[in-house]
């Protein structure tokens, strides 16, 4: 009881009490079927004690036996061993449906807040800490229910032992009433010792698979710049320190096993010892003493048991702690009833002084805002082209994601045929708005699947938009086609392909507002445009906004925005922002201003280097 | 000509499986190997028998302490009970040191072998070639070096040793229970082969299940990952319920293969308590049917239900332990499968020419390579390169372009013909010096989760703050470094994600150059830029290319215009060559190639 602190033992039962309301009746089941187990373990001795005096004796002392005696053996004990049997499989059973049970409800509840919660909480969480809270935290939250019905059922036994023993001999029972706790005192400290160190090798554990993930990913680099034995060096560091932890976990098992062992067969010689005195007093007879002493080596492995539940506390409640942490938050967005207007004409978009900061958290603990757009405002009329410009970090991304509300604003506000966005209901803007961001996502389903994404349309349409996009022809040379499932995350494709496919979702929609966040930068220029072309014969009903860093894409505009710093500079068509605004022409014009620099400087070097080139 | 030295082991460029070594063959090459396993063992297996023999002779101990001392015909005899009591008390501390000693033994051996093997596997999986990684995942090769190997540990801890001990448990046991009794102990093995048989089926049972619950959390894992990393697009499209539907199917399919597996383990688990509970009752039965026939004592009939709890438990644990004993070498098999695969790119050695340093000349000498299985992508290919040539090679993409960078940085060799870097085959050049000498430039620089700093110097690690700022401005990008949050030891987070694309080609630019090559071989990425990064990617690679001998794959028509020469590839073979401004005017190829480069950047 010491080995644990006593609030994450509490906390331990809050989890453990939340577990069994949850499922009570598996729990039950498991239980009952520990009992009886438990019952029946400690039965056996009994029986066979008293099969030896009433049966067996008698009839080795009469050289005689009858059949029936026989059949009452073998029956007796086999039913005692069936019931035992059975009591196990309900525990097992019982104790599995349970804890996968509880298992797979919490992974639902804590998939449905990743759901819900907002984007600027998923920035806020690293997605591998988002994926061990659904996996590993809620395995170990709930793992405590395997071995708890067991223990349960070590109580019943003990308490069933004990009797059995006080009634035979209380001297013989007070030696036991020495020996068990002294096993789970054991255990207990077994278990606290064992487990941070068991967590340290599993930390390092996890290191040595980072190492050697990064390192594998890496190996182009690590080849072209031949730092093999760097590498190695690296691994066998992390190796090293996670077979000195190893090491550790054996020599603390190594110590306690043999130890734990032990104090059973020595408990089992005290009572021999105590109980031949005794019986040479006449308090006993000499067959009860082997009964207690059977009674004795049989109920000190199951003790254990509660050296295991013990064990799975700290692990429980940290893990019920992530989980938790991740139901308890709050600020799912939150949708107003209106519609959008019937049709499939384009919408105008506006954003009306739009705020947004990240929010960052720093070394220390707490929470900077980190401003990245500042009072915008822009106007998209219905049916226009409009893109993006700006350098790298001044909010072109954040910008195109407040218009799908992705997030909202901190201030101000984003208007969709002049609604507010925050009043529409729940999937009205999906319904009219597509969006495709820089990093197309795939789900691991079919390419049909991933275009539709649940949307009732017909191949044809999907082929349609697939063509629109350039990627009818990867996709008919897939080898299932429409029906090729494209990998996690589309790890099948490239990244070009992906892109494609992720315009062709937008595309299938026929969208009333499409907004391209730099949708094409791992297409090769000369398919994007194409590609660019496609979308603009087809996107007739469409306003377009798109985020742009090739020129090609910007010609495509009728009206440029450009941002810097969060805030908008200037904006109109690209052949008037040239001229009057001299930042954006740095900008657009930075690529052909160096091509040009440069074929100077070659022009002034060709002598030189015709001379160093034989022909 | 590489390809031919591979040994039974891979087929072709493949990575061997280890899958045709026998179970012994594996723990025989798997201790060649690892020696520290080997070393000393047989002190361990001494201390192992010796804990095994306390093990069984305690409860015998206790046995005869009953049988002569307590039930003594004329009553408890407590001399006897104490000198038993007292030799029992020895045998438990023996069979307590004997165990503690074989565990520290056998954790610190296995430890340290396997510890080093890890390491030689990971070491070998990087001297394999380009080609040979990647017939297989990253994923499945980090396995190799650490779930595999920690299967074997495992194995060896836990399992090893209880195989010991349970089998000279069952030997101990079934002799002493043929000196109580032969026929009893023919009525226990008889109870007991059929249960053997069982349990194997059933752990095969059990085994598929367990798999089956790896996948469906391999799949559940997926799911998951996709309300994670997807949520933008979710949130976009509002496919929330659609999503939450997958992932409740992925959910629901793992709990039911978790409790399936855990109904058969209980199933195969109680088959043998069952059996165990049987064997009591059936030498209960044919004992007192014995005794009263007088061939046995009460006593001995008690004494031998305690042999049988002796046997059983043993019994049970092997055969668990012996399913652990195909895991563990499925595992091996593994590891010893990479390590047995034979470096097909190898560097030569001693027998190897190092280059001295100074402009390289480089010579393709009717080359043709093909990809394992594939048509030849580079066909019959001759190129002349003198000394500081800047060269740019142009083409469609599946031209065959890219492969010619692999080869002349050696991370493929050709099928037919041969590369020459000064006159020597490049397959003669010690890879000490090719490192230094040639450095290949790949589209995709793979950052590290550390500083930027870290990463700059990846190939020059004793590289110090001062060299790299330097560098940085020689190739004009100390502004941007400056631009950074914290600078040189901004964080650039896992696989350089806190940067932009441009920005991890910058980082690969300046690596290259603190190489200090004298080929530069550099594969232009694709993937658009900002304008502003993209001039001072073009900026750095002139400072890079300054000087030296570079092969560029070019992308872009800015380093095709700056280049002293464009190679054309079409289709694997070479079909135009020359400066651009002659190029151009001859209507070929590239005169298309250009054509629409121009017209996406409104020349």
């Amino acid at each position: 009881m010491t080995a644990v602190p006593r609030s994450t033992l509490c906390k331990g039962a809050a989890v453990v009490a939340r577990g069994i309301r949850e499922q009570p009746r598996w729990f039950g089941v498991a239980v009952v079927g520990s009992a009886l187990y438990g019952i029946m373990t400690g039965a056996m001795a009994w029986v066979i004690g008293r099969l030896t005096a009433t049966v067996i004796g008698p009839a080795v002392a009469a050289r005689e036996v009858t059949a029936g005696q026989l059949w009452q053996i073998g029956l007796t004990i086999s039913a005692v061993v069936l019931l035992n049997v059975a009591g196990i499989i309900l525990r097992r059973v019982g104790a599995g449906f349970a804890m996968y049970g509880l298992g797979a409800a919490y992974r639902q509840r804590v998939t449905r807040q990743y759901l819900e919660l907002p984007l600027r909480w998923h920035h806020k969480h690293p997605s591998g800490q988002l994926l061990s809270n659904a996996n590993a935290d809620v395995e170990a939250t709930w793992n405590i229910f395997a071995p708890l019905p067991m223990a349960l059922g070590v109580i019943v036994m003990l308490i069933f032992g004990t009797v059995q023993m006080v009634i035979v001999d209380p001297l013989l029972a007070a030696v036991a009433m020495v020996v068990f706790p002294l096993l789970f005192a054991a255990n207990a400290l077994f278990q606290r010792r064992m487990s941070p160190q068991v967590t340290r090798a599993q930390q390092l554990r996890a290191d040595v698979s980072e190492v050697a993930h990064e390192s594998f990913e890496a190996a182009l680099i690590v080849k072209a710049l031949g730092r093999e034995d760097q590498e190695a060096a690296r691994f066998a560091a992390v190796s090293h320190e996670l077979r000195d932890a190893n090491i550790a976990v054996g020599r603390t098992r190594g110590t306690f096993d043999p130890a734990i062992e032990s104090i059973p067969t020595i408990g089992t010689l005290v009572v021999i010892a105590v109980g031949a005195w005794q019986a040479s007093r006449g308090q006993i007879t000499a067959a009860e003493v082997v009964q207690i002493a059977y009674l004795f080596s049989v109920l000190s492995f199951p003790v254990r048991a509660f050296g295991w539940v013990l064990g799975e506390v700290p692990r429980a409640v940290v893990g019920w702690e992530r989980v938790n942490a991740v139901l308890q938050a709050t600020g799912a967005m939150e949708f107003g009833s209106v519609s959008l207007p019937p049709g499939t004409d384009a919408l105008p978009i506006a954003a009306r002084s739009v705020d947004y900061a990240y929010e960052v958290e720093n070394p220390s603990g707490a929470t900077d805002r980190a401003p990245v757009l500042q009072g915008v405002t822009i106007d998209v009329s219905a049916g226009g082209t409009t893109a993006i410009v700006g350098p790298t970090g001044s909010g072109k991304s954040t910008l195109a994601g407040l218009l799908v509300r992705l997030v909202d604003p901190d201030t101000g506000v984003v208007l969709v045929d002049s609604v507010d966005l925050r009043r529409l209901r729940h999937g009205a803007l999906a319904e009219a708005a597509a969006f495709v961001p820089q990093q197309a996502f795939l789900f691991e389903d079919t390419v049909r699947g991933n275009v539709t994404l649940g949307l009732q349309v017909s191949d044809d349409q999907v082929w349609q938009a697939l063509r629109i996009a350039r990627a009818d022809g990867f996709v008919s040379a897939l080898p299932g086609g429409l029906d090729t499932v494209v990998g996690e995350r589309g790890a099948n494709l490239s990244g070009g392909q992906r892109q494609r496919i992720a315009l062709a979702r937008a595309i299938v929609r026929n969208p009333r507002l499409l907004i391209l966040d730099d949708a094409t930068s791992a297409i090769d220029p000369s398919v994007e445009q194409e590609i660019l072309a496609a979308l603009r014969r087809a996107a007739a009903g469409t306003t377009v906004l798109v985020v742009a860093s090739r020129m090609a894409t910007i010609a495509l505009a009728d009206d440029v925005v450009f941002l810097a710093d969060g805030r908008v500079v200037d904006h109109g068509p690209h052949e008037q922002l040239i001229e009057r605004c001299p930042p954006y022409a740095d900008l657009v014009t930075a690529y052909v201003r160096d091509a040009a620099a440069r074929a100077e400087t070659r022009h002034t070097d060709a002598p030189e280097s015709a001379a160093e080139v034989p022909a | 000509m590489s390809r031919n030295s591979a040994g039974p082991i891979v087929d072709h460029t493949g990575i061997g499986s280890g899958a045709e070594l026998s179970t012994w063959a594996t723990l025989r090459r798997g201790a060649v190997l690892s020696p520290e396993l080997t070393r000393g063992i047989w002190v361990t297996i001494a201390l192992a028998l010796l804990s095994t023999l306390g093990r069984v002779l305690v409860p015998l101990v206790i046995q005869r302490t009953t049988d002569e001392g307590l039930l003594a015909p004329a009553g408890p005899d407590l001399g006897r009970v104490w000198m038993w009591v007292g030799i029992a008390l020895v045998g438990v501390v023996v069979t307590a040191f004997s165990a503690y000693a074989v565990n520290i033994r056998l954790f610190t051996s296995s430890e340290n072998g396997l510890a080093a093997l890890r390491i030689r596997a990971f070491r070998h999986i990087h001297d394999l070639s380009m080609l040979t990684q990647n017939t297989e995942r990253r994923g499945s090769l980090v396995s190799r070096v650490t779930s595999d190997v920690d299967t074997i540990s495992a194995f060896v801890q836990f399992g090893g040793l209880m195989l010991v001990i349970s089998i000279g448990q069952i030997t101990l046991a079934t002799l002493l229970m043929v000196w109580f009794s032969p026929l009893l102990a023919a009525v226990v093995w008889a109870c007991f082969v059929p249960l053997f048989f069982l349990i194997r089926h059933f752990q095969g049972v059990v085994g598929r299940a367990y798999t089956r619950v790896r996948e469906r959390v391999g799949q559940l894992l997926g799911a998951i990952a996709e309300a994670v990393v997807g949520a933008s697009t979710i949130r976009a499209y509002a496919v929330q319920e659609r999503t939450a539907a997958r992932i409740d199917a992925a959910i629901e399919a793992h709990r039911a293969a978790a409790v399936g597996a855990q109904v058969r383990a209980v199933v195969a688990f109680t088959a043998g308590q069952f059996v165990s509970g049987l064997t009591t009752a059936i030498v209960l039965v044919v004992g007192t049917w014995m005794a009263v026939n007088g061939r046995l004592t009460l006593g001995e009939l008690l004494a031998f239900l305690f042999l049988v709890n002796l046997f059983t438990m043993p019994v049970q644990q092997a055969t668990e332990i012996l399913n652990e004993l195909q895991n563990a070498v499925a595992g091996w098999r593994r590891v010893i499968g990479i390590i047995d695969t034979p470096a097909d790119i190898a560097d030569p050695g001693e027998a190897g020419v190092d280059l001295p340093r100074g402009p390289i000349t480089v010579d393709v000498d009717r080359v043709t390579f093909a990809y394992p299985g594939g048509e030849p992508v580079l066909r019959d290919i001759s190129l002349h390169i003198p000394p500081r040539a800047r060269i740019a090679v142009v083409g469609e993409t599946g031209s065959g372009k890219s492969t010619l960078a692999k080869l002349l940085s050696r991370l493929v060799d050709p099928d037919l013909g041969r590369i020459q870097l000064d006159g020597v085959d490049l397959r003669r050049v010690r890879f000490d010096t090719l490192r230094s000498r040639v450095v290949l430039v790949p589209q995709e620089g793979f950052l590290f989760d550390a500083s930027l700093l870290d990463n700059l110097r990846f190939g020059r690690p004793e590289a110090g703050e001062e060299l790299i700022l330097d560098t940085l401005a020689e190739l004009g990008l100390d502004d941007w470094a400056r631009s950074l949050p914290l600078g040189l030891a901004t964080p650039v987070g896992q696989r350089g994600e806190s940067l932009s694309a441009g920005e991890r080609q910058l980082v690969a630019l300046v690596r290259a150059y603190l190489a200090n090559p004298d080929l530069l071989i550099l594969d232009e990425a694709t993937s658009a830029v900002d304008p502003a990064t993209e001039v001072r990617v073009q900026r750095a690679i002139d400072g890079l290319t300054r000087g030296r001998t570079s092969v560029a794959i070019a992308h872009r028509l800015s380093t095709a215009e700056a280049a002293d020469e464009v190679v054309v590839v079409d289709r694997g073979r070479i079909v135009e060559r020359g400066p651009h401004h002659i190029l151009v005017q001859q209507g070929g190829v590239y005169a298309g190639l250009h054509a629409s480069w121009s017209a996406q950047h409104g020349h």
